[in-house]
């Protein structure tokens, strides 16, 4: 499942709920991105995320169902917030259930390797006395490609 | 034709939407962003070092070459820093 939303998220929540849809899960991996207090050593006072509506939504789901061909996985979520966000505020959690337990670790990395690089999402940090747009880094590229996606 | 910009595209631009009527001479990406950086220096800057741009037709990532029609949604980007 896909969510992309600017409320908050609770892990505990989603897999109660997942664990309630799903039979015979035997392992869960999960992963969650927090916003770090510093920006090119200077504090951070926020994170803004701004995303392309209907294509982030489009290109989230063929990646899980990208995932769901390549590991054996009862079942995946991926939240993704949007919006502005403070200092240790939740930006994205990925979760995989499957009935063994290399299946949702892989999976999982998988995806969120995937999210860095291929996610229309776009972040503008807010620091004391300025502010810019945080560029890809080629050593997000680069654990991305080793997927050959 | 609807053109969406995102992130310092959106800010050196001044807007995050347009809409134009294609002409007969714009048959693909290259070509609407040699016409879009005609409109003045702003596009102009925006649009002068291509290796940081990345494009979408109707919400799928295409290269520069991708021909376009009018009825078409064209997005401008930098590269993606998701999760």
């Amino acid at each position: 499942m896909i969510k992309v939303q600017t409320a908050n998220f609770s892990l505990e929540e989603e897999v109660k709920t997942m664990l309630k849809k799903n039979d015979n899960v035997g392992a869960i991996s999960s992963f969650i991105g927090i916003v770090r207090n510093k920006a090119k050593e200077k504090d951070l006072i926020s994170m803004t995320l701004e995303h392309y509506p209907g294509m982030t939504e489009k290109m989230l789901k063929k990646i899980e169902n990208e995932a769901l061909s390549r590991w054996r996985l009862l079942d995946s979520l991926i939240i993704h917030r949007h919006g502005e966000l403070f200092p240790g505020e939740n930006i994205v959690l990925v979760i995989t259930l499957s009935k063994h337990r290399k299946d949702a670790i892989n999976s999982c990395h998988f995806l969120i390797d995937w999210l860095k690089t291929k996610g229309p999402f776009w972040k503008f940090e807010k620091t004391k006395n300025s502010g810019h747009w945080v560029e890809a880094l080629d050593s997000d590229n680069l654990e991305e490609q080793k997927w050959n996606i | 034709m609807r053109i969406l910009y995102f992130s310092w595209i959106k800010d050196g631009i001044g807007k995050s939407q347009e809409d134009i009527d294609l002409t007969g001479n714009i048959k693909n990406i290259a070509d609407l962003i040699n016409f879009l950086s005609e409109i003045n220096n702003d596009y102009n800057k925006v649009f002068s070092d291509l290796s940081s741009i990345r494009f979408s037709k109707n919400m799928n990532l295409v290269n520069i070459e991708e021909n376009i029609k009018n009825e078409d949604e064209i997005a401008f980007f930098p590269p993606m820093t998701g999760g």
